[in-house]
């Protein structure tokens, strides 16, 4: 008895609420966006889900992804959910998702015709497990970027290379001159990284492919990887004296003119931007090395967890429907230095770097990223043999390149 | 009548039983029911949530044919061997000095300890900068003019592992100290006058009567120092992060880095199962030496 009244009692609030002026709810998102440029990129986010009559409340967890994913999946897992948390859109939500705990966007998507608007398709496509989408992808975030300081080169006596081959043959002058020809930060994940880029830069499209994508290890054994192993190895001998940890400092390297370059993703160009640098001027990219100009679509994206109450999962919506909005797409991208996931945006305020990609992105030449074709465990593997590849000159290729593919022989 | 003794002794000291029924429910729940999970789940292919999909040992063979995990029980074997020698044995000759008597010994003691107020990060951060070969002590030595001199522990895959046990040993030495200051405290005077009387010298009498006596103060120092040994993660993390490559790796990140970062449970379970039982072997025999010799006697 006194159980239905309670219940009855909590129904009549609900209706009620239900009935009177929306309410402003709040809304909890987490992500990892704490660096200057990140957080001015997240305001705008959260300004334009504000402006819906919404409230955003900002749950940035310091460290990067690593460090704030274990803390987003115990919460999500635990019971204790949140309203929406970024992962890099591919296979590290997979299994929440699996397991029923992440909410299906599908009618919003239909509603906000997704799949016409979202360029590259690839990109809804990791949001899809199973024909139903999972996520919200935000922008597009490509790792095969060459970075190269022009006073280093200046400096060595040397033009500014336009290519890999060209930068690896400059590396002997630099070397003289004082300047440690490639930086590549301690950090295992940027050794793995570099690799990757190297992959598709020097294989080419069709290499990546066949290794991360159909997982063929019989190829990532033979003579078209091994290729890659030789660059690789290049790559080891010039950044031999990096000395430093975090991709950043790797990246100031590059800035002061330290260092000839730095393999490294668009969220470099950050740093070049916060130092007052000029593309092109003090500093030249190179999409795909200047070998394979292709872009991957790797990248960030919101995934919104299956709560049980109405009126956040009405707000989960219209969040979903204001990160794609062309508007905040604009506003976001400009301030976190990426590619919008939409095509029909427009960019005019983006630099000389950001619109070569944009660029290659509108010739449609994309590849998928190892975020979306391999497990993360595969994945710290990758990185753990990376990094031991980076750090250890007497490791040999032959060495390294059967553990890559036994790897990849086990990979899922 | 020991039949009628035996309830008695159950419903002995009630109260005291009552009050701990808490921590005993704590430490069977939470630590033996916590490791019996682990243990369980160790067999099983759980990825990003655990799962009971039993697989074997296949968790165990994939662990211990990984080159990283090798390297981590290798450099523990380093670093515990280091810690272990080196904090006892410079503990105690900084003890046994800070005994003689000294001046300014309240000043003194206190420096000592003083890094023990740090934690690991703190102390993994300020090595980190002091062994950075471009402005740590190496720098510094460089800049004086002695531009050949060599001091990149840090940045060297074949010595790192040294490079963090001597940031290990400035954290942990001063407390190691400070128990045996206070074991050695605790000798009563009248030994050390007959020891003199006897004509016996110092360096003996220590050696051969004082470290004896002071039996119970060595083996709590030993359980404190293993402890810390066994669980080093932080001061690697700050550190060196596992780096030159992964030449500082320690089987405590490795199990993290599996279960959180690689999303991969099954394995960072049998990992930590792994360290369970390597914990076991030193303990077991030691507690049955300890705890059962003590019986006989």
């Amino acid at each position: 008895m006194r159980y239905k009244f309670l219940t009855a009692a909590f129904a009549a609030t609900v209706a009620l609420n239900v009935a009177g002026p929306a309410a402003a709810t709040d809304l909890e998102v987490t992500h990892w966006w704490t660096s200057g440029g990140e957080a001015a990129a997240v305001a705008e986010l959260a300004k334009a889900f504000d402006a819906t009559g919404n409230h955003w409340v900002d749950g940035a967890i310091a460290g990067s992804g690593g460090t704030a994913r274990p803390i987003m999946i115990s919460r999500i897992t635990g019971g204790d959910p949140m309203g929406a948390t970024q992962f890099n859109h591919g296979r590290q939500a997979e299994e929440l998702v699996q397991a029923g705990l992440m909410r299906d966007l599908t009618d919003v998507a239909t509603k906000g015709k997704w799949t016409e608007v979202v360029r590259p398709k690839s990109l809804l496509d990791s949001c899809t497990i199973g024909g139903k989408i999972y996520c919200v992808p935000v922008n597009i975030h490509s790792w095969q970027w060459l970075w190269l300081s022009n006073a280093a080169f200046e400096k060595a006596g040397v033009p500014v290379p336009k290519n890999w081959n060209e930068y690896v043959a400059a590396a002997p002058a630099l070397e003289k001159a004082g300047i440690v020809p490639l930086a590549v930060g301690g950090q295992a994940w940027q050794a793995s990284g570099a690799f990757d880029v190297l992959l598709a830069a020097v294989g080419g499209t069709d290499t990546f492919l066949k290794v991360y994508k159909d997982k063929d290890a019989k190829f990532a054994a033979g003579p078209e990887v091994a290729k890659v192993f030789k660059a690789a190895d290049d790559a080891r001998k010039m950044a031999k004296n990096t000395n430093v940890q975090d991709w950043n400092q790797a990246t100031n390297m590059v800035i002061t003119g330290k260092a000839g370059g730095q393999i490294m993703g668009d969220w470099a160009q950050g740093e070049f931007q916060v130092a007052g640098k000029t593309a092109g001027k003090d500093y030249t990219c190179l999409p795909g090395l200047g070998l394979n100009e292709v872009i991957a679509t790797g990248g960030d994206a919101f995934y919104f967890p299956l709560l049980k109450d109405a009126d956040k999962a009405k707000a989960q919506e219209v969040l979903a429907e204001t990160l794609l909005d062309p508007k905040t797409q604009v506003a976001f991208n400009l301030k976190k230095g990426s590619l919008p996931v939409r095509g029909d945006v427009d960019l005019a305020a983006a630099n000389d770097c950001m619109k070569k990609g944009l660029a290659i992105l509108a010739k449609g030449a994309v590849i998928p990223w190892t975020d979306q074709l391999l497990s993360q465990d595969s994945q710290k593997q990758k990185e753990d043999l990376f990094s031991e590849f980076f750090a250890k000159p007497d490791m040999t290729l032959e060495e390294a390149q059967k553990r890559f593919a036994d790897i990849i022989a086990s990979a899922d | 009548m020991s039949n009628s003794e035996r309830p008695n002794r159950l419903f002995r000291n009630l109260n005291a039983k009552i009050a701990s029924i808490p921590m005993v429910l704590t430490a069977g729940v939470v630590f033996v029911g916590g490791t019996a999970w682990t243990v369980l789940y160790s067999f099983t292919n759980s990825k990003l949530l655990p799962r009971l999909n039993f697989v074997g040992l296949d968790q165990y063979y994939r662990l211990w044919a990984t080159p990283r995990w090798l390297i981590s029980i290798e450099n523990l074997l380093i670093y515990g061997v280091i810690s272990l020698v080196f904090s006892l044995v410079i503990g105690f000759l900084l003890a046994a000095l800070l005994d003689q008597k000294i001046r300014f010994e309240d000043t003194f003691r206190t420096i000592f300890l003083y890094p023990f107020a740090l934690s690991f990060i703190v102390t993994g951060l300020v090595w980190q900068w002091l062994l950075n070969p471009d402005f740590g002590v190496q720098g510094v030595v460089r800049s004086l003019g002695w531009t050949s001199f060599d001091f990149n522990p840090l940045y060297n895959s074949s010595i790192v592992i040294y490079g963090i046990s001597i940031a290990a040993l400035w954290q942990g030495t001063g407390l190691i100290m400070c128990l045996m200051l206070a074991g050695l405290r605790g000798i009563d005077e009248d030994i050390w006058k007959a020891a003199r009387v006897d004509g016996i010298p110092m360096w003996k009498t220590y050696l051969f009567i004082i470290i004896p006596m002071m039996r119970p103060v060595f083996i709590t120092t030993l359980v404190i120092i293993a402890s810390g040994i066994v669980k080093v993660y932080d001061l690697v993390v700050a550190q060196t992060s596992g780096g030159p490559g992964i030449a500082s790796e320690v089987p405590a990140k490795y199990v993290y880095d599996y279960m959180f970062f690689a999303q991969n449970l099954g394995q960072g379970f049998a990992a930590s199962t792994m360290m369970l039982l390597s914990v076991m072997i030193v303990i077991v025999p030691w507690a049955y030496l300890e705890f059962g010799g003590r019986k006989r006697v």
